[in-house]
């Protein structure tokens, strides 16, 4: 057993952990955050990303322990006071999720991106998130809603996000 | 009591975001494996790594000794070797169905193939302890290849059948006396100088379903119910089929689907491990889970496709096709599961697509071999028909020198020939080919790229262009319950819904359709709103629990709408119904004098009304109800469509290949889909632009490979190339609404349609692309290599044979073989 | 999927690292970014009885300017490289290659150290350091040791590193003007390198001065296209003239053969690629 302490979603946790518990385990078993998922074993599929100081990370290639004295962000932790942040409500407006397992690694993933780059173009958004899988979407609207929440994120914006689909017969 | 607020925007037709992606993106969903009781057990299944052998002995001792383990069983037990998973359809009256117990006996067919479980108290320790189980196999040769295992002397899967055939399945449009002989017709177009006839052999390569969600299952045994919670696609046939497997009666089975990540047909399936998980917490009296990892979930559970097509085409000089064969081997794997037998029919009356044949022949052969059984995948048989069709009238144009468009053209149904009954027996009620294609040929620029293609090609371009077209229909909306009873199906096809309006003039909508993804909690509550009149937020769509849904036939082959759909409209019906009889003894006026709309039931030429939240409040009351009725509005009602659903649409990509690597870009992709009316376009595209990504992915990605030992050599998310999003392209999609004229709503299924329509558009799409280069044939995955070796062969350049079934050290962990493990220095 | 149980040792200076690795024996395993061990671990494809963890030593992470040289510290993440400016001016070829090691969230965890220490002839970076001949820099019980790149690699998985010995920093000589690409071709965008070309050239007026050329997965190791390089000094750079050098390519691989690419495809796509990766790199 190792001890870790860590902050999750602005709460501090200290726990005793086998070496071998990965970061997505300790997150769901331990602290109940069971919205991180977990959809591969070979840290592919990108479901289980959160963030770890800061920086997108797939929570299933890190061990709990070596998150000792780190701030890690889940899914649970990014709407404030009730309010979804606009990534999140952009995938919703946009309808960038079906059946949603892929949703928070996503979300997180999309996060980090606009980060790096507050206005990505298609590509940069379909490189930046090549590291997450989705079965469901095509991707198509998890791209435009990426480059929606980017409009709704830049400085002076108003905080709600346009919904950019074209839809056929609409 | 609040009165239920008027809804003046018709809902129908209307792009709302979904109700159901509040708890999705907070991270609040209920998966199976989120889903935990004091208690639990964990279940690790023991897995043969072997494809075909005997089981000589199982050593349990080391891992019963593990501290935290409860268990440790094999089949002998749980006392399931009498437990045969169901195969719910029978093809042929003389289908061989094996017997399939939950884990092997005294064989394994398929390496992947449980033959013990363990349970612990956490799933660790019982993934520690199944490390520690050590089965004895003595091996036995595996059969692989279809072609090989219908000869004589061919090793059996099943001894006890004699032959490796489980079904031969015919259909002949002379005796069906739907068109004439296609064997005559083409024997006569074989002597006709004025005729052509094609062959083809395509291979619909094997497929992994990929859900994102692993599958799980939670069995409680606890309560007066059994309750399994499962990532499943049909509760209701996992209830019915537990009861009839486990003996425990169907009234103490509760099963709940929570929320499912996809499904695409791999979670439509009664699982070894649902029945082992029951019969584990029955006989430990404690909580059991299973939740599968990724790997597991490749190699066991059920795979896709998997099939060999030779087609036959007979046509005229000038265009006109007259008869169409198709004989096909499908691999059924080793065991008959849930409707796997009957995929390859799925597809069978829809070879001839949208087209006027004379004469129309199919032959399919079910065969079993040593690997993963097969089932549905998105599309289930019908992306095979479309992909030998489209394909063939591809090659059918190349070989008369005419634009592939225009040799459609010339054999489609056209839109003044609807209802129109086809050579294969089905009556289409609806369609217009022409509009859709005119539309996609416009958005597409399809003479634009036409032009652009003959410059690259006269340039001596390296990267050459390619136009692929689909026009395809299929049949969905699974399906008229009679249909099914002639096809030897288990089961009916009628949706059952329900519509409780409560006091306070809120509506709960219990529907038998199962979703995992669609969106049934959103589209339903616009069908609702639109029917009762009541505002969309006001309504409740309950599902997925046969405790609240307690009548169904669940989510598969694009059903949802086309028959859960109407289900809801019907009772609706029934609820206004009920709810006009009350509104008239109330409001003191003749039924007939009575208007409904908006809600409000109003006394024509009065101000008088009465909204329908009131009357649901007067019903709770029923202090003043007319005599001799019941106080509630109340209503179900249970839909058996008496036809299919036909939605229809033109898909072209543009395909770019690099003739130097092989590689094959989609640079550009258009699709017009005619799914009749749309309840809620923005659903309608997000399934659109879903099963386009999945057919694309077929044509251009993945293929489940085994090697010669049988063991499946790609089955991890590193080496089995699913398409992220730098590897496809957006998508222009449009509709066109030509309503179906079956359903009230006008309606047809969209979940298949992309999938259906787009493989062949894509590889049709590459082979233009070279076929200037003498290229007729590239197998699907058209990886790079496959179209490198093409061009080769088609230039006289011998070279290397394409070695298909090697393991795969390069792709996956690098170079780390997963199969074939060495010592290697990791940092 | 859950590894097997091992213990786990978090050093805090590089002597207390190698102190530790000589303690453990031979069942450790270094934990660098863990980005190919713990998939590894997970599938239980290894189960080493102690990882030590190289994440408490701030100093392996430091990119810094050494004179003719940057010196980049083994446990400096692929994201941390790719975004440095001295490696972007000094080390451009790096900086590429670096961009295209598997994806966004693996770069943010996953180390130059680590990656090449893990020597899969498929990753990205082996043939950067060959062509670019960095030194890698190697501490153990006796000290520090420095080993040219060309003695580094050693076979699959196998490198010049002893079983008591870490990676510590990697020194890339300046090539600071000189102009660059990776080509990467692979089946996904998530997938390792069916081949991957590592270029790096220096022209004067129009025509090749030097080259330098890496090649990932033609080999059980990394390799450096010698052949190719000769023949590119003092070709014009145009297409003609680099094509046929770059037929050299092949010249002392040993192409793998897998579901993917057979070797004489292999071969093929190298010699395309290795034109494509130099006339990029010149223009």
């Amino acid at each position: 057993m190792a001890q870790v302490r860590v902050t999750v979603d602005g709460v501090e946790y200290v726990d005793d952990v086998e070496p071998r518990t990965l970061l997505v385990y300790y997150l769901r078993e331990r602290l109940g955050k069971v919205g991180t998922v977990v959809g591969c074993d070979t840290s592919n599929c990108g479901a289980c990303t959160v963030h770890l100081d800061g920086r997108s990370v797939k929570s299933c290639a890190v061990l709990a322990v070596q998150v000792d004295g780190c701030e890690v962000t889940t899914i649970e932790g990014l709407a404030r006071d009730g309010e979804l942040h606009p990534v999140q409500k952009a995938f919703h407006e946009c309808h960038a999720l079906q059946c949603g397992f892929c949703t928070p690694g996503m979300i997180l993933q999309a996060i980090d991106l606009l980060g790096d780059n507050s206005d990505p173009d298609e590509q940069e958004v379909r490189e930046g998130i090549e590291g997450n899988l989705c079965r469901c979407t095509g991707y198509q609207n998890i791209v435009r809603a990426v480059q929606s929440a980017a409009q709704a994120m830049k400085p002076g914006a108003a905080a709600r996000v346009e919904a950019p689909v074209t839809v056929a017969g609409d | 009591m609040t009165t239920t607020a008027e809804s003046t925007t018709p809902e129908l037709g209307r792009s709302r975001a979904r109700k159901e992606d509040a708890r999705l993106l907070t991270g609040r969903t209920r998966w199976t494996d989120t889903i935990a009781l004091p208690g639990t057990l964990h279940l690790s299944v023991v897995r043969s790594p072997v494809a075909h052998a005997r089981i000589t002995g199982i050593d349990t001792e080391e891992a019963r000794r593990l501290p935290g383990v409860l268990g440790v069983y094999t089949v002998r037990d749980l006392a399931a070797e009498g437990v045969s998973l169901p195969c719910s359809w029978s093809i042929t009256p003389d289908q061989k169905t094996p017997h399939h117990p939950p884990l092997a006996v005294d064989t394994v067919r398929f390496a992947g193939e449980g033959v013990a479980v363990v349970i612990a108290r956490d799933a660790a320790t019982a993934r520690d302890a199944s490390e520690l189980v050590v089965p004895d196999f003595e091996d036995l040769p595996p059969v692989l290849d279809m072609e090989a295992a219908l000869a004589q002397d061919a090793t059996l899967v099943h001894p006890d059948f004699g032959t490796n055939a489980s079904a031969h399945w015919v259909f002949d449009s002379e005796e069906a006396g739907t068109g004439e002989s296609a064997d005559r017709l083409i024997a006569a177009a074989e002597s006709d100088s004025d005729s052509v006839v094609i062959r083809r052999r395509y291979r619909q390569q094997r497929l992994i379903p990929a859900f994102m969600e692993p599958r799980s299952v939670l069995v409680d045994p606890t309560g007066e119910q059994y309750v399994i919670w499962t990532s499943t696609q049909v509760p209701h046939f996992v209830r019915i089929f537990m009861a009839l497997m486990t003996g425990i009666p169907e009234h103490k089975l509760r099963v709940i689907a929570p929320d499912v990540g996809g499904g695409f047909g791999g979670k439509l399936q009664v699982t070894p491990e649902e029945v082992l998980c029951t019969l584990a917490a029955r006989k430990l009296g404690r909580p059991v889970k299973w939740t599968e990892t990724r790997s597991e979930s490749m190699l066991s559970g059920h795979h896709g496709r998997d099939q060999v097509q030779h087609v036959t085409l007979a046509a005229k000089r000038d265009g006109t096709v007259t008869a169409l064969k198709v004989e096909i081997l499908a691999d059924m794997g080793a065991y008959l599961v849930l409707v796997g037998p009957a995929i390859p029919i799925l597809g069978a009356y829809l070879y001839n697509s949208i087209y006027k044949f004379d004469a129309y022949r199919l032959e399919c052969t079910n065969v079993f071999t040593s690997k993963t059984p097969t089932d549905a995948y998105r599309g289930a048989g019908r992306p095979e028909a479309t992909f030998a069709i489209e394909r063939t009238m591809d090659e059918l144009a190349a070989e008369l020198g005419r634009d592939p468009m225009d040799v459609r053209r010339q054999n489609w149904i056209t839109h003044e020939e609807f209802p129109f009954t086809t050579v294969a027996g089905l009556h289409y009620d609806s369609g217009n080919y022409e509009a859709a294609t005119a539309k996609a040929v416009e958005l597409f620029d399809y003479d634009g790229l036409r032009r652009e293609q003959q410059q690259r090609r006269d340039a001596g371009d390296p990267v050459q262009l390619g136009i692929g077209i689909s026009t395809f229909t299929e049949m969905c909306g699974l399906a008229p319950s009679r249909w099914f009873g002639e096809q030897g199906y288990v089961a009916g096809g009628w949706e059952r819904a329900s519509i409780r309006m409560l006091p306070t003039g809120k509506v709960e909508v219990v529907t038998g359709a199962s979703a995992h993804g669609q969106g049934h909690e959103t589209a339903w509550s616009q069908i609702v709103a639109d029917q009762l009149g009541v505002a969309f937020d006001d309504v409740e769509v309950l599902h997925g629990d046969t405790q609240i849904a307690h009548k169904g036939l669940d989510t598969y082959g694009s059903r949802s709408l086309v028959v859960g759909g109407i289900a809801v409209v019907n009772a609706a019906k029934k609820v206004i119904a009920k709810a006009r009889t009350v509104a008239a003894h109330l409001l003191e006026a003749s039924e007939d004098d009575l208007e409904f709309s908006g809600g409000r039931f109003t006394v024509r030429g009065t101000d008088k009304g009465m909204a329908i939240g009131e009357l649901a409040f007067a019903a709770l009351q029923a202090h003043n109800y007319p005599e001799g009725v019941e106080p509630s509005l109340d209503s179900s009602a249970t839909f058996d469509p008496d036809a299919f659903s036909y939605p229809h649409g033109t898909h072209l990509a543009a395909m770019e290949v690099d003739t130097e690597t092989g590689r094959a870009t989609l640079r550009r992709y258009v699709c017009v889909d005619d799914v009749g009316n749309a309840v809620n376009p923005l659903l309608v595209e997000g399934q659109v632009h879903g099963g386009l990504a999945q057919g694309i992915a077929q044509a251009l990605f993945e293929e489940a490979n085994y090697d010669e030992q049988g063991t499946l050599v790609n089955g991890t998310f590193v080496d089995y190339t699913l398409p992220s999003a730098a590897d496809l392209p957006s998508f222009t999609t449009d509709r066109t609404e030509t309503p179906s004229t079956t359903n009230p709503l006008g309606v047809k299924g969209v979940g298949e349609a992309g999938t259906i329509a787009s493989t062949p558009a894509i590889v049709n799409g590459i082979i233009d692309a070279v076929r200037h280069l003498g290229v007729t044939e590239i197998e699907m995955p058209c990886t790079p290599q496959r179209v490198w070796r093409a061009i080769q062969e088609a230039q006289g350049r011998t070279t290397q044979e394409t070695p298909i079934d090697t393991h795969s050290p390069g792709a996956g962990l690098g170079s780390i073989d997963p199969n074939n493990p060495q010592e290697e220095e990791v940092q | 999927m859950i590894p097997a149980p091992f213990d786990y040792v978090r050093p805090g200076t590089v002597d207390e690292a190698v102190r530790a690795l000589s303690e453990a024996g031979e069942d450790a395993k270094i934990l660098a970014g863990g980005q190919s061990l713990i998939p590894v671990l997970r599938l239980r494809l290894a189960a080493p009885s102690v990882l030590i963890d190289l994440g408490g030593i701030p100093e392996l992470r430091r990119i810094r300017d050494d004179g003719d040289r940057i010196a980049i510290g083994a446990m400096a993440p692929h994201d941390d490289v790719l975004r440095d400016e001295l490696v972007h001016e000094h080390v451009g070829l790096l900086a590429k290659a670096t961009a295209t090691v598997a994806d966004n969230q693996t770069r943010h965890r996953g180390t130059l150290g680590g990656s090449l220490a893990h020597a899969d002839p498929a990753g990205d970076l082996g043939g950067v350091a060959l062509a670019l001949e960095a030194e890698f820099v190697i501490a153990g019980p006796g000290g520090t040791r420095t080993v040219p790149a060309d003695e580094f690699f050693v076979d699959y998985f196998t490198t010049a590193l002893g079983e008591d010995e870490i990676l510590t920093e990697v020194r890339f000589p300046k090539y600071t003007g000189w102009g660059s690409h990776y080509e990467k071709f692979n089946r996904t965008a998530q997938s390792w390198s069916m081949v991957g070309i590592a270029a790096a050239v220096r022209t004067e007026g129009g025509t090749i001065a030097e080259a330098r050329v890496g090649l990932s997965n033609m080999g059980t190791t990394p390799l450096r296209a010698r052949g190719v390089e000769e023949a590119l000094v003092g070709q014009p750079a145009t297409a003609d003239a680099v094509r046929a050098a770059a037929q050299r390519v092949t010249e002392g691989t040993a192409a793998p053969s897998d579901a993917d690419a057979a070797a004489d495809y292999r071969e093929h796509l190298a010699r395309v690629l290795t034109g494509r990766a130099v006339l990029a790199a010149a223009s």
